[in-house]
C-alpha cells in the first residue's frame, strides 16, 4: 500500500533522509520510531505530498507521489505533529469545510458527520465550538478531520503528543478501532510501548537512515544476539565475575545490589547452558539466572545508542 | 465557474467573517462616517451660498470628494485584508493540513483571495445608497458611478494579487503586509510621483518639437489618475498629446493590470505547493542524458 523507493531530502548539505525504502502491506499498522529529527516527519510529509523530495519516491496504493499527487490527496488522511484548529468554527462545521474540500456531497457530509464524531467519542460536541475543546478533544477532532474521506490510508505523526494519559488511552482506543476497520496506518509516536501493543510493524529511523524494521519480536530478537542475563548468588561475588570474566562471551559485567551480577552474553542458547554446567562444576553458589526482558524501548535505545552524544 | 461559488475556501471565510458583530459595526461606523460627510459638504455648500442652492457643479465636487475617499480605503484596505490570507493559515498551522485536501491551489487561491476582497466589496457597495444623493442634484451620470464601482472593484483585484502573491512567497504575515503596503502605495502614491516629475521634465522636450512618452505611460498605469480621468478626461489627454501616440491610456491600464493580476496569481498559484511533476520531468530528462 505504500513503498518508498531510494527517498531522499536534503537541505543544502544536511541529509534529513537518507535513501529511504520501505514498504507497508495493505491493512498494516506500521509504527515509525525515531528521535526529534530523525526524519519521520520529514517521510510523512514527503509522502503526504507536502514536501518534495530531493531523490527517490514513493507510492500510495501504486499510485507515485511525483507523478500524481492529487490522486495521492484523495487516498491519504494526513494528521500532521503541530496543527491548528479554525478556533470560530463548531466542531461539525470544521468537519463539513473538510468534507467539502474533498468534494462530498452535503447528503454525504451530514451522514459522515455524525459518524466521525461518534468514532471519536465527540457526539456531545457536535455544536461546541472548536476554541472551547480540550487538547485532547482537539487531537481527536483532527483525526476525524483526516477520516472524513475515508481514505485507505492514514499518516499520523505523533498523534498522541502532549496529551494526558487518559486522552492516550482514548487516542489508542480509536486506533484500535480504525485497524479493526482494514485502514493502513502509519504512525509516529514517543510512546513506545504504545505502539508495540498496536502496530503490526516498526521501523526505527535513525539520522534519516532506517536502520532497523519488521515486527516488533523480529527486531527484538535481533536485539538478543547480545542479551542480557542476571545472576544472583548466596556469597562469593569476586570470585562469580572472576569466574565470567575468564568465559569469552560474556561482556560488561555489573555488580547489582543483593548478590546480583548482570552481563551481556553474545553466545548461542548452548553456549549459555555450557556456561551454567560450568558455573556448576565450579562450585559457584548460584541461586538464579534469568534473561533481562527487552521491550521496544531497549530496542530504540539499543539500535540509536550514542547517537545523540555525537 | 460552479468551482468558484461552491468553492469550500470562500464559503468557510465568508461564514467566520460575518460570523462576527465586528464586520457589521465595521459597515455601520464607515457608512455613518461616509454620510456625515456628505451631509456636512451639502450643509457647508448651502451655509456659504447667497442663494442658498446646492447646484449640479457642487453636486459633481461631492461626488469626487466621496469617489476619492472610497478609492483611498480601498487602496488602503485590500493589503490588510489580503497580505496574511496564507501566511496566516500558516502561522496557525492549518495550512499544511488544507493543503493535503483535494481542493486544486487554484481554487484555494480564488478562493482566499474573493473571500478577503468580500468584506471589501460589501463595504463599497453598501455605500450605493450615498451616491444616489448625487442624483437629487445633477452633475453626475449614472455611467460615471458605475464606471467608478468598476475601477474600486478592479483595484481590490490588483491590489489584492499583489498580497496573495506576497502572503504565499513571503512565510510571515507581518513582513507580507508591509511588502503589500508598499507595493500598494507605490503604485499610487509613488507613481504620481513621478508620473509629476517627469511632466515637469517633459516640457523641455515638447517644446522642442519631441515626443516624450513616459510621463502618458506612468499616468496610464497610475490608479488614482486614471480613476480621476474619469471624470476630468483632459488630465490624460494632455499626456497623450506630449506622447505623440494614438493609444488610449485605458488599453495601457487594463492591459498592463490584467498582466499583473494573471502573472500575481500564476505564480501565488505555483508556489502554494511542492512542484512535484516539474521535479519528475526535470528528473526523467537527467536520466536520460546520463
Amino acid at each position: 500500500m505504500i513503498e518508498t523507493v531510494g527517498l531522499t531530502k536534503k537541505y543544502g548539505s544536511f541529509t534529513a533522509l537518507k535513501d529511504l525504502n520501505l514498504s507497508i502491506s495493505e491493512g498494516t499498522v506500521y509504527g515509525f520510531v525515531g528521535q526529534n529529527g530523525a526524519g519521520k516527519s520529514t517521510t510523512f510529509q514527503i509522502i503526504a505530498t507536502l514536501l518534495t523530495p530531493s531523490n527517490g519516491t514513493a507510492y500510495v496504493d501504486g499510485i507515485n507521489i511525483m507523478e500524481e499527487p492529487e490522486k495521492v490527496r484523495r487516498i491519504i488522511g494526513y494528521m500532521p505533529d503541530f496543527f491548528g484548529v479554525y478556533d470560530q468554527f463548531k466542531t461539525s462545521e470544521y468537519l463539513d469545510f473538510y468534507g467539502a474540500s474533498y468534494g462530498l456531497s452535503v447528503k454525504e457530509r451530514s451522514e459522515m458527520i455524525p459518524q466521525l464524531l461518534e468514532l471519536v467519542n465527540l457526539s456531545k460536541k457536535h455544536d461546541s465550538y472548536v476554541d472551547l475543546l480540550s487538547r485532547g478533544m482537539k487531537q481527536r477532532l483532527c483525526l476525524a478531520r483526516s477520516l472524513i474521506h475515508d481514505p485507505k490510508v492514514l499518516i499520523l505523526d505523533e498523534p498522541a503528543s502532549g496529551l494526558d494519559p487518559r486522552a492516550r488511552i482514548e487516542m489508542r482506543e480509536i486506533l484500535k478501532e480504525l485497524k479493526t476497520m482494514g485502514k493502513t496506518i502509519i504512525i509516529s509516536s514517543h510512546i513506545l510501548p504504545e505502539l508495540a501493543e498496536m502496530c503490526d510493524e516498526i521501523g526505527v529511523i535513525d539520522n534519516g537512515e532506517l536502520v532497523a524494521t519488521g515486527s516488533v519480536n523480529d527486531i527484538q530478537l535481533k536485539l538478543q544476539e547480545q542479551k542480557v542475563l542476571i545472576v544472583n548468588v548466596a556469597r562469593d561475588m569476586d570470585r562469580t565475575i572472576q569466574f565470567l570474566e575468564d568465559d569469552p562471551d560474556v561482556l560488561n559485567i555489573q555488580r547489582g545490589p543483593n548478590g546480583s551480577i548482570q552481563f551481556g552474553f553474545k553466545g548461542s542458547e548452548e553456549d549459555q547452558e555450557s556456561l551454567i554446567k560450568k558455573a556448576v562444576h565450579a562450585n559457584i553458589p548460584l541461586l538464579t539466572i534469568r534473561q533481562l526482558e527487552t521491550n521496544l524501548e531497549d530496542v530504540f535505545m539499543e539500535i540509536t545508542k550514542g547517537v545523540g552524544e555525537a | 465557474m460552479k468551482s468558484i461559488i461552491m468553492n469550500p475556501v470562500l464559503n468557510k471565510e465568508i461564514r467566520l467573517r460575518f460570523r462576527s458583530p465586528k464586520s457589521f459595526i465595521g459597515i455601520a461606523a464607515y457608512l455613518s462616517i461616509l454620510g456625515l460627510i456628505s451631509l456636512g459638504f451639502i450643509g457647508l455648500t448651502l451655509n456659504y451660498d447667497n442663494m442658498g442652492v446646492f447646484r449640479p457643479e457642487e453636486s459633481r465636487g461631492m461626488f469626487l470628494l466621496i469617489s476619492m475617499l472610497q478609492l483611498a480605503l480601498v487602496i488602503f484596505i485590500t493589503p490588510g485584508l489580503t497580505s496574511g490570507v496564507i501566511s496566516s493559515e500558516r502561522e496557525r498551522q492549518t495550512l499544511p493540513i488544507l493543503l493535503t485536501t483535494a481542493q486544486s491551489s487554484l481554487s484555494i487561491i480564488v478562493g482566499k483571495l474573493l473571500s478577503s476582497l468580500s468584506y471589501l466589496f460589501l463595504i463599497v457597495f453598501a455605500s450605493a445608497p450615498l451616491y444616489m444623493i448625487v442624483f437629487l442634484y445633477g452633475g453626475i451620470s449614472p455611467s460615471n458611478i458605475i464606471a467608478s464601482f468598476a475601477l474600486y472593484i478592479f483595484t481590490m483585484l490588483v491590489i489584492g494579487s499583489f498580497g496573495i502573491l506576497a502572503s504565499t512567497l513571503i512565510r510571515r504575515t507581518i513582513l507580507a503586509m508591509v511588502t503589500t503596503y508598499s507595493i500598494a502605495f507605490f503604485i499610487t502614491g509613488g507613481m504620481a510621483i513621478i508620473t509629476i516629475m517627469l511632466t515637469s521634465f517633459s516640457y523641455q522636450f515638447y517644446s522642442q518639437g519631441n515626443d516624450y512618452i513616459w510621463p502618458f505611460i506612468t499616468a496610464s498605469i497610475n490608479i488614482p489618475i486614471m480613476f480621476f480621468s474619469l471624470f476630468e478626461p483632459n488630465i490624460v489627454d494632455e499626456f497623450k498629446d506630449m506622447a505623440g501616440l494614438d493609444l488610449s491610456p485605458w488599453f495601457v491600464f487594463f492591459s498592463f493590470y490584467i498582466l499583473i493580476i494573471t502573472g500575481c496569481l500564476t505564480i501565488a498559484i505555483r508556489k502554494l505547493r511542492p512542484r512535484m511533476k516539474g521535479k519528475v520531468k526535470k528528473l526523467s530528462k537527467k536520466v536520460s542524458s546520463l
